[in-house]
């Protein structure tokens, strides 16, 4: 479903990724490991098209989008979650999921979706998502990104700085959308567990380079922390 | 009494036309970041769009209702086009806009010197709109020019419209969203540029309505928005940078105070104490009237 093949990318004159391959399957869910620092925001900031890739190319179901501006690749079908707990802080939880839902044909329906995943968020809908708890903020972005009814979800570090009654319901809503078919998921996460409870595939990045890589479920939670210790 | 229910209203009215002026800016300025001072100069190519239609359609009433959307699109295509020519490769860059845009006004004030020369130029008010009305009747009577009323009329429903598109429409809803995070805004499948140019088209749209109100007010020149434009971004700065209501509230204040203080001293006086005031009222409240609370930065 993706394929970010040999991407160096960088800001301004520092390189941060140096040729970096990783593939996310059809209906899958493909895990990206590693350090602070190691370039994982970085690649998925690449493979939504918020960063040019120096060299190296994204293809996302078959085309090259090295090019395309974001919001040409969601249009295709790639939504993304950023790091943060991200909403437009002035706009009320229903404005956020309004402004994606716009000019959308199933827009009130996808709306409706979104919330059935995370029903609190109902009885938010009148407040700014500023005001927001954390946790809350982070399942305002995981809906506004669903609104789309993405074919490939990115999500970067979901459960970071959450409460830990809510980083539960995260990761269940996550687990629970890539087993239901239909959507292919690129997680960054710290969570070796939660992680590799969710993938298929894995990947460690370590200063910018995989250094590490395979199948993903359970078993391979001590390979991955290896890797990771190293 | 009569005295300063006069100047008041006389305040109300310089703040209808402030506020005209101030509404394109709340966009521009006020949500978009943008320093445009070549704002004033769209508020002239309103004027002039009024002046250049009176010419072909002779009655007064009309060619003024047509003026208004004219002016407006007039005003907002040559605004799209300054942001689509250079604002786009400015954004973020505040003091590298200020200067550019302020030498495409002096070019915009240039350009129209070359068409319709140094001097300036009227138009004819409508029938309906040169007289007084009366409103405290008796030996004291308080009037006020119809044209006043017209220009508070057409500030009212020009802040009730901006209002509503922001607030209710998608459109509103994307411009909020790209000004409070650019980024997100285009990962949730907003094209950025396009909002950007729509509300760059709509401010400056503005701006040409604002032109076309003061030709019942004043003369046309080529730097009549130039005189204007610094009090419309200290409404702005006060009311609260991107705060609709405070831009209104300020507006009003403003010319009030304006008015009730040249009554008492000059217009001279009376500005320096309105600049005073203002910079006194910054250092309490930098932030400016009303600013708005979140839990985050994000």
């Amino acid at each position: 479903m993706l394929e970010i093949d040999n991407v160096h990318v960088g800001y301004h004159r520092s390189s941060v990724l140096h040729g970096v391959s990783v593939e996310v399957p059809k209906d899958g869910v493909a895990a990206v490991l590693g350090h602070n620092g190691a370039g994982k925001s970085t690649l998925l900031r690449a493979a939504v098209g918020l960063l040019t890739p120096s060299s190296g190319a994204v293809r996302f179901d078959g085309e090259d989008v090295t090019r395309r501006k974001p919001h040409e690749r969601v249009a295709r079908g790639m939504a993304y979650v950023p790091q943060g707990q991200q909403a437009f802080p002035h706009l009320t939880t229903a404005e956020n999921l309004q402004l994606v839902a716009d000019g959308r044909k199933r827009g009130k329906a996808a709306i409706a979706e979104a919330l059935d995943l995370f029903p609190a968020l109902r009885t938010l809908s009148n407040r700014r998502a500023g005001l927001l708890s954390g946790g809350q903020r982070q399942q305002l972005a995981i809906a506004r990104a669903l609104v789309t009814e993405p074919r490939l979800l990115l999500l970067d570090e979901p459960t970071e700085g959450i409460q830990p009654s809510v980083v539960a319901e995260i990761e269940e809503t996550i687990l629970a959308l890539a087993a239901r078919g239909g959507l292919s998921v690129l997680l960054v996460e710290q969570h070796v567990g939660f992680a590799m409870r969710a993938a298929q595939r894995y990947f460690v990045l370590e200063a910018g380079r995989v250094t590490s890589s395979g199948a993903g479920g359970k078993e391979s939670v001590a390979a991955v922390r290896e890797a990771l210790s190293v | 009494m009569t005295v300063i229910l006069g100047q008041t209203f006389t305040g109300i009215s310089i703040g209808a036309v402030l506020l005209l002026i101030a509404l394109g800016l709340s966009l521009t300025f006020g949500q978009m970041n943008v320093i445009n001072m070549a704002h004033g100069e769209f508020i002239m190519a309103g004027a002039y769009t009024t002046y250049v239609l009176q010419k072909s359609i002779t009655s007064a009433g009309l060619s003024l209702l047509v003026a208004l959307p004219v002016a407006f699109l007039v005003a907002g295509a040559l605004g799209a086009l300054l942001e689509w020519l250079l604002i786009r490769r400015l954004y973020l860059r505040p003091l590298d806009t200020l200067l550019v845009t302020w030498g495409v006004s002096l070019m915009l004030q240039q350009l129209a010197r070359d068409i319709f020369g140094a001097p300036n130029v009227q138009t004819r008010a409508p029938d309906l709109l040169t007289g007084n009305i009366t409103l405290i009747g008796g030996d004291d009577p308080l009037t006020v020019a119809n044209s006043r009323l017209f220009i508070l009329g057409l500030a009212i429903a020009a802040v009730v419209a901006l209002s509503l598109t922001l607030r209710m429409t998608s459109l509103g809803r994307r411009i909020r969203g790209v000004v409070q995070n650019r980024d997100l805004a285009e990962v949730s499948g907003i094209s950025t540029e396009r909002v950007d140019r729509t509300a760059f088209f709509i401010g400056s749209g503005l701006a040409g309505v604002a032109g076309v109100a003061l030709t019942l007010v004043g003369p046309i020149g080529p730097t009549m928005g130039t005189n204007i434009i610094i009090d419309a971004f200290l409404v702005i700065v006060v009311g609260g940078i991107g705060q609709l209501k405070g831009t209104v509230i300020v507006a009003f204040v403003l010319g009030v105070l304006q008015s009730v203080l040249e009554y008492s001293t000059t217009v001279s006086v009376a500005k320096v104490l309105v600049l005073v005031g203002i910079v006194a009222f910054l250092q309490w409240r930098p932030q400016g009237l009303y600013t708005l609370r979140t839990r985050s930065l994000v």
